[in-house]
């Protein structure tokens, strides 16, 4: 079922200005998220899963900025005009209700107050290693209490009662006594946990969760996958969760966008993608994870071969021609592959399905 | 289904188990490594982390064995009692000499170990810190030849060569410096040094964890080739289990510091015996979205229990779905279950577990 879009990124470009030269960390990225809709970022270190996700709350590291691309906001009529900014919506209905204001982040200063709000209230985020959004210095309570008071006209106590009731939304056994604890006095399962009642505090539209489960063991990250799918059901917020893991994607995504050297190389809805992979690359990449049931039975597994080109030797044309099994001598090393649309939301970035 | 089981490799198992007893490479016997917690001015020792308590295995010639488990299970630890890392505290580190005659590595000397040193050897979880950035490849690959005194100047130099080509590495990078690899060259860079002294057994201990898919892949595949050709034994450390299940002949699965199931590969992958290993199966991520509503996930509840203050009983049991009072104050033995196959539950026989089929479907 379709939901209304959320996000739109359209011809997103991200790119780190260095002595040694201009790394393209992402280069002309289009996709979109769904209100409600989980959507599986994908793809090997280094492809640019996570400069893309920082573009969108503008949080790049120096020297990266977005020099090109819109980043459109479809902001929830729920958001519209929480805090202070007067904000005036430039959707195009009159009518209150069903309009939606749309703002384009990528074009929003990186430290002005309207991404400032939109940070942890709108759309927050979670990291792979806990400590990124965690203070070492203050107690969970504070830290929880912090963000709520931030952002919501809530007080002390209600703040208090508020996150207590989080913390036993995510799963921590007696929360009241957590609130006066210190992250490092918790296991990584548990301190996963804070971050995400933390990142929930606001009941954002959006949560961009970054390799949330890749440090941690295949028990805890189906504890934490079980927890991100009920407090969707339970709070209806998109999910964009990145992952290199194909296994992740196959459980948790509706959407999928496949990336490679800072470029999408197909994406579709997650059946499409695992049962009808339209990309070289996606095909390869499929063939050669070992399945849990029928890699006892195989000599060799598929691999692809070569390896990810260092950023500053980016192959002309398609960025995956030099490891492509049906890479075409003339074609797929001038031309870079346009996005081809194949009709139900699939769009694939390889010649082959280029129309004559 | 059973058309499946009776290809080559079930057939080079049986050969291996009916060869069993002379063909022992290594002989873990009741192995423990405790470390001490000190505490106070006079850092006295209050209590131990039990890291590895009492556990027995083998390893036959020739075989890939894998050792695995959530972290924090021991299985590093093991790893490097074997490797003479580290002092036992209890138990023997059995290893077959070149005569046949099986020598306790346990009580060594660092002199007297140094031969074995060039037989059993490492490769390790992280390409970036476990080689020297100071070092070019012709060194950290040719170093062990050249330290054991096995080869110098040209002849070290073809023989390095030679490696890197053996594991995939252009023989003309050989004086380039780590930095100017990627995270699976530099794999094969420690591969290629692991095996630089013909070594008889390699403990790889998530030699391919931080490796990308693709890269993942590649490097799984030149293990198992390397084995092939020089005839190498493995112990394969890890948590990932659709790894395990690719590479290995037997599995070892560990939980606190104990063994709670030993199998052949195919055996415990498809019935478990353990309900530890039942939902460690299960909670592998299945990469086919159609399985998502077969497949009724067991979520483990909490964590690792605390090695230096396990539970009573069954260290599993507050974790165990199947749990029954006997649990909580009995210590299973590990014991065998069916032929070949051994488990430390209570209840081992009477439950009926969910592995994966060979379809990789659960059944
Ligand atoms: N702070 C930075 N400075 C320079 N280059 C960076 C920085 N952050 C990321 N990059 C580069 O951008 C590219 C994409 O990185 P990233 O988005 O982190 O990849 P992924 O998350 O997919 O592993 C990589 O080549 C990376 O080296
Ligand atoms: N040098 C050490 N000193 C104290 N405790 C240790 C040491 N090494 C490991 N441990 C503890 O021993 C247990 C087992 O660790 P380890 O062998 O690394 O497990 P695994 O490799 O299965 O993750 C853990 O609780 C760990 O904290
Ligand atoms: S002995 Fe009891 S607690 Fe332990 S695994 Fe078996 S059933 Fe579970
Ligand atoms: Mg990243
Ligand atoms: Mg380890």
């Amino acid at each position: 079922m379709e939901t209304p879009v959320l996000i739109e990124i359209k011809n997103l470009k991200t790119h780190f200005f260095l002595d040694e030269g201009t790394v393209q960390a992402v280069n002309g990225v289009d996709f979109t998220i769904h209100q409600h809709k989980t959507l599986c970022v994908v793809g090997e270190s280094g492809c640019g899963k996570s400069v893309t996700a920082r573009s969108i709350l503008q949080i790049v590291d120096q020297p990266g900025r977005i020099v090109e691309g819109e980043i459109l906001y479809h902001r929830p009529d729920r958001l519209t005009g929480i805090g202070s900014s007067g904000t005036t919506p430039n959707g195009n209905g009159a009518d209150g209700s069903s309009t939606t204001e749309i703002i384009d982040l990528a074009a929003l200063n990186p430290r002005g107050r309207q991404i400032r709000e939109i940070r942890g209230q709108d759309i927050s985020m979670i990291f792979q290693e806990p400590m990124t959004s965690l203070s070492p210095i203050h107690t969970v309570g504070n830290q929880i209490t912090e963000a709520i008071k931030l952002h919501t006209d809530m007080l002390d106590e209600e703040a208090d009662e508020h996150a207590i009731e989080l913390l036993r939304r995510v799963g921590i056994p007696r929360p009241e006594e957590r609130l006066g604890t210190y992250p490092f006095e918790l296991s990584g399962g548990m301190r996963q946990r804070v971050m995400i009642a933390m990142a929930l505090s606001c009941n954002p539209a959006l949560l961009i969760a970054d390799e949330p489960t890749t440090a941690v063991d295949v028990t805890t990250q189906a504890q934490i996958l079980e927890l991100l799918e009920e407090l969707q059901d339970e709070f209806g917020m998109a999910i964009m969760l990145i992952t290199h893991d194909l296994g992740v994607v196959a459980e948790m995504a509706d959407d999928v966008v496949v990336m490679y050297l800072g470029q999408v190389a197909e994406r579709g809805d997650v059946d499409s993608i695992f049962h009808d992979p339209k990309h070289p690359y996606t095909q390869s990449l499929l063939k050669s994870i070992p399945r849990l049931g029928i890699s006892r039975t195989l000599q060799r597994l598929d691999s692809i071969r070569g390896m990810v080109p260092d950023p500053y030797n980016r192959p002309t044309g398609c960025m995956f021609g030099p490891r492509c099994d049906h890479f075409m001598p003339g074609r797929c090393d001038a031309i870079n592959p346009p996005a081809i649309q194949l009709g139900d939301g699939r769009e694939v970035h390889c010649l082959l399905y280029e129309e004559e | 289904m059973s058309a499946q089981q009776t290809n080559g490799s079930q057939q080079s198992t049986s050969a291996n188990g009916s060869a069993a007893a002379d063909n022992v490479l290594l002989d873990v016997k009741n192995l423990q490594k405790w470390f001490p917690i000190t505490a106070g001015f006079f850092r006295r020792t209050v209590g131990h982390v039990k890291a590895v308590d009492d556990i027995s295995f083998h390893v036959l010639q020739g075989e890939t064995v894998g050792l695995v488990g959530e972290s924090g299970c021991g299985k590093t630890t093991a790893g490097r009692c074997i490797l003479r890392a580290y002092d036992l505290t209890g138990g023997q580190v059995l290893f077959q000499d070149h005569d046949g005659k099986m020598v306790d590595l346990g009580p060594l000397t660092n002199n007297e170990m140094k031969p074995y040193r060039q037989q059993v050897r490492m490769i390790f979880q992280d390409p970036f810190n476990s080689l020297n950035p100071r070092m070019p490849v012709i060194d950290i690959v040719g170093d062990p030849l050249r330290i054991n005194s096995v080869a110098s100047g040209q002849e070290l130099e073809d023989r390095v060569a030679s490696l890197l080509a053996r594991v995939g590495l252009r023989p003309e990078y050989m004086r380039r410096y780590p930095h100017a690899f990627s995270g699976g060259e530099r794999q094969r860079i420690g591969i290629a040094r692991a095996l630089s002294l013909d070594p008889r057994l390699v403990v790889a201990d998530e030699a391919v964890s931080a490796l990308d898919v693709s890269v993942r892949a590649q490097i799984l595949n030149l293990i198992k080739d390397l084995q092939e050709e020089f005839n190498l034994t493995y112990l394969f450390v890890s948590h990932d289990l659709s790894v395990i299940e690719y590479i290995c002949d037997r599995v070892v699965v560990m939980y606190v510091g104990k063994i709670v199931e030993v199998a052949e590969t195919e055996e415990l992958f498809e019935q478990p015996f353990h309900p530890y290993t039942e939902a460690l199966l299960s909670a592998v991520p299945n990469p086919d979205p159609r399985m998502r509503q077969q497949k009724a996930r067991i979520v483990l509840e909490g964590d690792v229990a605390d090695p230096a203050n396990p539970p009573s009983g069954c260290y599993f049991h507050p974790r165990c779905r199947y749990v029954q009072d006997q649990c909580s104050h009995e210590t299973p033995e590990l014991r065998e279950v069916a032929p070949g196959h051994f488990a430390a539950c209570h209840f081992a026989e009477e439950l009926t577990l969910t592995g994966v089929t060979a379809s990789g479907e659960l059944g």
